[in-house]
C-alpha cells in the first residue's frame, strides 16, 4: 500500500488523525485517548494489518512527552510511523500490549526511563533498572546525576 | 677478561646493564650478578627477583571485555600485534586460571559486582589493568549519567592505567609490558599491601 492509500484508509477510521508526509514513512499524530482505538484498527483492518510493532519509542521534548510507534505489515512490508503528545506532568496512555505481545517489554521501558503511565498493562515494573530505583526517570531532560552532575 | 670488566661486573645492578657482550643480554632480562668463573660462571640472585621474573613472563589473562576496548583487545592478541610474544600466552575463559585481568570497557552499576566476584575468583597473584577512558575514570560518562561507575578503581584495585578510547593496540602492548616492569620491582599492589592475619591468628586472638 502507498503511503497515500494509507492516509486515505486511516482518515476513513479515525477522522481526527493528523499526518506529517516527506518522510519514507508516514507519520500519524493521534490524541493519546484515541491511540488504542486505532491500534485496533491498524491491526484488525485486512487492508492495513500491521501485525508488527517493531519499536516503541518515548521522546521527551520538555514541553510534553511523545510516545512513537514504529508498525509494520509483514504481509504488506508498509510501515507507518504512529505518534502521540502526552502531558510531561501527567503522562498517561493506553497499553498495547494486549494487541502486539512485544509491547509488554518495551512499555515497561518507556515506564521506567520516562515515567510514562501505560493504562491497564498488566505487569507495568521497572524493566532494567535496579530494583527499588528511587528518584526520577533516568531518561528524562531533568534528570540530575546524583554523583557528577554539569549543567550546559 | 680485563680488570676494567670485572670492576663493572661488581657494580652490576640487579636489573640494569653493567656487563657488555652476550652477558649484557642476559642481565637485561634475568635478575642477578654473574660471577666469571674458569669453565663457566655463576649467578647469584635472590629468590623474590627471580619468581617476580618468571611470574612476569607467563601473565594470562582472563577474557573480559564489556565494550569497544574489548575489540581493541582481540586485536592485540591477534596475529598483527600479538600479546603472547610478551608471556600473555593465551587468554583464558575462567578467572581461576588468569593472572590479569584487562579491564576493558565501561563498567556499569550493574557490572560491578560482576567484575567483582570475578576479581575475587582469580587465583593469587593477580593483577589488574584499566583499560581506556571508561575503566579509569568513567571516561565520556563521567557526567551526568545514571548508570556508569566513575572508575573501576572504586571496585577492583588496579595497577595500570592506559589512557585511549579505545586506546591504540600499541598503548596496550605498552602498558602491559610496564605491567611486567611493576612486577620485576615488586610495586604492584598485590605486592606492596600489607600482610593480611591469617584465619589461625585470628582465631588465637579471639581466644
Amino acid at each position: 500500500m502507498t503511503n497515500e492509500a494509507i492516509q486515505a484508509t486511516i482518515t476513513e477510521l479515525l477522522p481526527s488523525a493528523t499526518f506529517d508526509e516527506g518522510g519514507e514513512w508516514l507519520v500519524v499524530n493521534v490524541a493519546p485517548e484515541e491511540w488504542k482505538q486505532l491500534a485496533l484498527h491498524l491491526r484488525n483492518d485486512p487492508t492495513l494489518s500491521m501485525d508488527y510493532l517493531y519499536c516503541v519509542t518515548c521522546v521527551d521534548w520538555k514541553t510534553h512527552l511523545s510516545m512513537v510507534y514504529h508498525l509494520s505489515s509483514t504481509i504488506f512490508r508498509h510501515t507507518i510511523v504512529v505518534k502521540s503528545k502526552l502531558d510531561a506532568a501527567e503522562p498517561v496512555i493506553d497499553t498495547v500490549s494486549d494487541i502486539w505481545q512485544t509491547a509488554n517489554f518495551n512499555e515497561r521501558e518507556a515506564y521506567e526511563m520516562f515515567g510514562v503511565q501505560f493504562r491497564n498493562h498488566p505487569d507495568l515494573r521497572l524493566l532494567i533498572l535496579p530494583d527499588g530505583w528511587e528518584g526520577k526517570r533516568p531518561m528524562l531532560k531533568d534528570f540530575e546525576d546524583p554523583v557528577n552532575m554539569i549543567r550546559l | 677478561m680485563n680488570d676494567t670488566s670485572n670492576n663493572a661486573e661488581l657494580k652490576a645492578s640487579p636489573f640494569g646493564g653493567g656487563l657488555e657482550g652476550a652477558a649484557d643480554s642476559l642481565q637485561a632480562s634475568f635478575p642477578g650478578q654473574i660471577h666469571e668463573t674458569p669453565g663457566g660462571g655463576i649467578v647469584l640472585s635472590k629468590l623474590d627477583d627471580v619468581i617476580n621474573w618468571a611470574r612476569s613472563n607467563s601473565l594470562w589473562p582472563l577474557t573480559f571485555a564489556t565494550s569497544c576496548c574489548g575489540i581493541e583487545m582481540m586485536a592485540v592478541a591477534s596475529a598483527k600485534y600479538d600479546f603472547s610474544r610478551f608471556g600473555f600466552e593465551v587468554a583464558r575463559a575462567s578467572p581461576r586460571q588468569a593472572d590479569v585481568i584487562i579491564i576493558a570497557g565501561t563498567i556499569v552499576n550493574k557490572m560491578a559486582p560482576v567484575l567483582k566476584r570475578l576479581y575475587d575468583q582469580m587465583a593469587d597473584p593477580k593483577y589488574v589493568i584499566a583499560m581506556g577512558a571508561c575503566a579509569i575514570s568513567g571516561g565520556p560518562f563521567f557526567y551526568n549519567t545514571y548508570s556508569v561507575v566513575k572508575g573501576a578503581d572504586h571496585v577492583i584495585p588496579v595497577d595500570v592505567y592506559v589512557a585511549g578510547c579505545p586506546p591504540r593496540p600499541e598503548a596496550l602492548l605498552h602498558a602491559l609490558m610496564s605491567l611486567q616492569e611493576k612486577i620485576k620491582s615488586g610495586l604492584t599492589r598485590e605486592q606492596i599491601q600489607e600482610p593480611k592475619p591469617s584465619a589461625a591468628g585470628d582465631q588465637l586472638h579471639q581466644i
